[in-house]
């Protein structure tokens, strides 16, 4: 093939069509990947819809939908008992953890005193650290604290294991935030807590954001802990209270199903009216991480 | 100087308890989340290692035993397979998706655009936003005996090789896997395509200009230009496969035998069920070290060359 052709052939004619045949087949994957992702919903909702107690077959519409699975699951669960406590567990750790880890992640990046370099090495050291390797003497501890099967058993601790990640991510934000702008607050005499205040906290919301949906999701969705430390399923996330229903419910699939759909209910729909938010903070999540 | 810190340094107070004063400020930020770090995590570390060497059941006295947990999760059979089942769910939920990601960025690349590109992308992300608890329950339920997998193999023509997937001595654990990469697929593959975006597409210009086929643009162009994007993805999935728990304890709960059970879940049984808080602990020690082990290299290769 002559050099022109080589040039040509690609700029001309093909230009359009290769990129439509793309467009096609980038939207065949796509479709297959969303089909795949969204049929263990598919057949979760069909199996809740078939008459409660008995094995319905894969998938396939129920002749008669029992839409009153939703309501026994709804009220055998004690669903609105436990989206209360799911929420004042996320408000006890969110709202805490998020400020005192950026906090720090000021304090290390902007401040700086002596030693703080070592202190974070010590909180990125916590990165990587999977929650079972300290459940055992979290729950000694937890219960020598006298807050054994409380809420505040699954908030506290969850508060300390945030730290590496809020610190970490919240240095990174603070660490590229120019000089200038707190020396400017220095020179009209701010104190310190004043430009964290006034000039950091209102230039980082966007971090501070991204922070407190990932940690909600995190704290909504937590199993381990709840089941260790919490004997109640009613005082536990909603997360760790499917798993004292599977016990329960475990060979009545249209009631678990039902009641598995509205357990991840509130964090879907929170997650379809912020998308934009939940997947720039879960990608950037990822990355930082 | 300013004035002002003149005014401060030279009237009100000496220079070095400014500085003092200042460190004291600085450190009153960085307390309250050192504190809170260290009473959960810094202190159950060290009470991890500690407890890992006695043999204690949690309620009564304990005897010091050295190092001999250690030698029992390092050498016993049950043991090793425990941590086995570890390195074995990695080729799953680490393989499939980063595999399957790597495919569908090279393919989409430029195209996820548009009303189309942004229904995809909050649809592959759900599974990132559902506890794991009700991933592994949907799926316990597709992988049943009379579920849909079986349905759907059963309209191929395959039904001979239809069983209850999960309760099977050879296909729980890959099973448990397929769960895992189901839930990590999604995540990946919009970070892949997300990078493969930002790669310079006056390089594949020039590519397909000196004729390079459609490997050598994968192999040159979109494997280098993604090294970090792969790196997350490796250390994000590699990190929920050691450290599995939901899936398993929802799916399998470990069986059948010990063929599904990961070192969170024996962590635990031992520590919860059989009152063996030693060997939990040596375990427990042994399973962050691991994950340690394992991300740092992967963190080390990935890192983008400065």
């Amino acid at each position: 093939m002559s050099a022109i052709a080589a040039l040509t052939e690609p700029r001309t004619r093909p230009e359009t069509r290769p990129a439509q045949v793309g467009t096609i087949t980038a939207r065949a994957i796509l479709l297959a990947l969303m089909f795949v992702t969204l049929m263990p919903f598919v057949t979760m909702f069909s199996a809740a819809l078939a008459p409660s107690g008995t094995y319905p077959p894969g998938l396939q519409w129920p002749a008669n939908p029992q839409w009153q699975n939703f309501v026994d699951a709804f009220q055998s669960a004690h669903m609105d008992q436990l989206l209360l406590s799911s929420t004042i567990i996320a408000l006890g750790v969110v709202p805490v953890s998020v400020l005192i880890g950026t906090m720090a992640g000021f304090g290390i990046a902007k401040l700086a005193p002596k030693g703080s370099k070592v202190v974070y090495l010590l909180f990125v050291l916590g990165l990587t650290l999977p929650f079972e390797g300290i459940i055992t003497p979290l729950y000694y501890e937890v219960k020598a604290l006298g807050i054994l099967n409380t809420k505040l058993a699954i908030i506290l601790p969850l508060i300390g294991l945030y730290m590496p990640f809020s610190v970490y991510w919240m240095r990174a934000h603070f660490v590229n935030v120019p000089d200038e702008m707190s020396e400017a607050a220095e020179i009209d005499g701010a104190t310190a807590w004043q430009q964290f205040w006034r000039v950091q906290v209102p230039i980082a919301r966007p971090a501070i954001l991204s922070l407190a949906i990932l940690q909600f999701l995190w704290t909504w969705n937590q199993f381990l802990l709840p089941i260790v430390l919490v004997e109640v399923p009613l005082e536990r996330t909603m997360a760790g209270a499917l798993g004292a229903f599977q016990g329960q419910w475990g060979t009545n699939i249209p009631l678990l199903c039902a009641g598995a759909l509205i357990i991840l209910a509130p964090t879907v729909a929170l997650f379809l009216v912020f998308q934009r938010q939940f997947v720039a903070a879960l990608l950037q999540g990822a990355v930082k991480g | 100087m300013s004035l002002a810190d003149s005014q401060r340094s030279g009237v009100v107070r000496s220079p070095t308890s400014v500085r003092g004063r200042a460190a004291l400020v600085a450190w009153a930020f960085i307390v309250p989340a050192f504190i809170f770090y260290a009473t959960f995590v810094l202190v159950p570390i060290g009470m991890s290692i500690y407890y890992s060497l006695l043999r204690w059941d949690g309620i009564g006295k304990a005897q010091f035993k050295g190092l001999s947990n250690y030698l029992v999760v390092l050498s016993e059979s049950d043991f090793l397979q425990i941590l086995a089942n570890a390195f074995q769910l990695v080729v799953y939920f680490t393989v499939i998706p980063v595999a399957i990601g790597l495919g569908v960025a090279s393919a989409i690349r430029n195209h996820l655009g548009g009303r189309f590109g942004a229904t995809a992308r909050t649809i592959l992300f759900i599974p990132q936003v559902i506890p794991l608890v009700a991933a592994g329950i949907a799926w316990s339920w597709m992988l049943a005996s009379d579920g849909v997998v079986n349905q759907a193999l059963s309209l191929l023509g395959l039904g001979s090789i239809t069983r209850g997937w999960l309760g099977d001595f050879d296909f729980a654990l890959p099973a448990v896997g397929l769960i895992g990469a189901w839930v990590l697929l999604g995540l990946c593959t919009m970070l892949l395509v997300t990078g493969i975006a930002r790669i310079d597409p006056s390089l594949y210009e020039a590519a397909r200009i000196d004729g390079a086929s459609a490997w050598d643009e994968f192999r040159w162009i979109t494997l280098p230009g993604l090294r970090q994007e792969i790196g997350v993805c490796v250390t994000v999935t590699v990190i929920a496969a050691l450290a599995s728990f939901d899936i398993v304890y929802i799916a399998t709960g470990g069986g059948p035998g010990i063929q599904t059970t990961v070192p969170g879940l024996e962590i635990y049984r031992l520590a919860f069920a059989h009152r063996q808080v030693g060997l939990a602990s040596a375990l427990a020690v042994v399973l962050m070290l691991l994950v340690i082990l394992c991300v740092l290299p992967i963190q080390w290769l990935t890192r983008q060359p400065k």
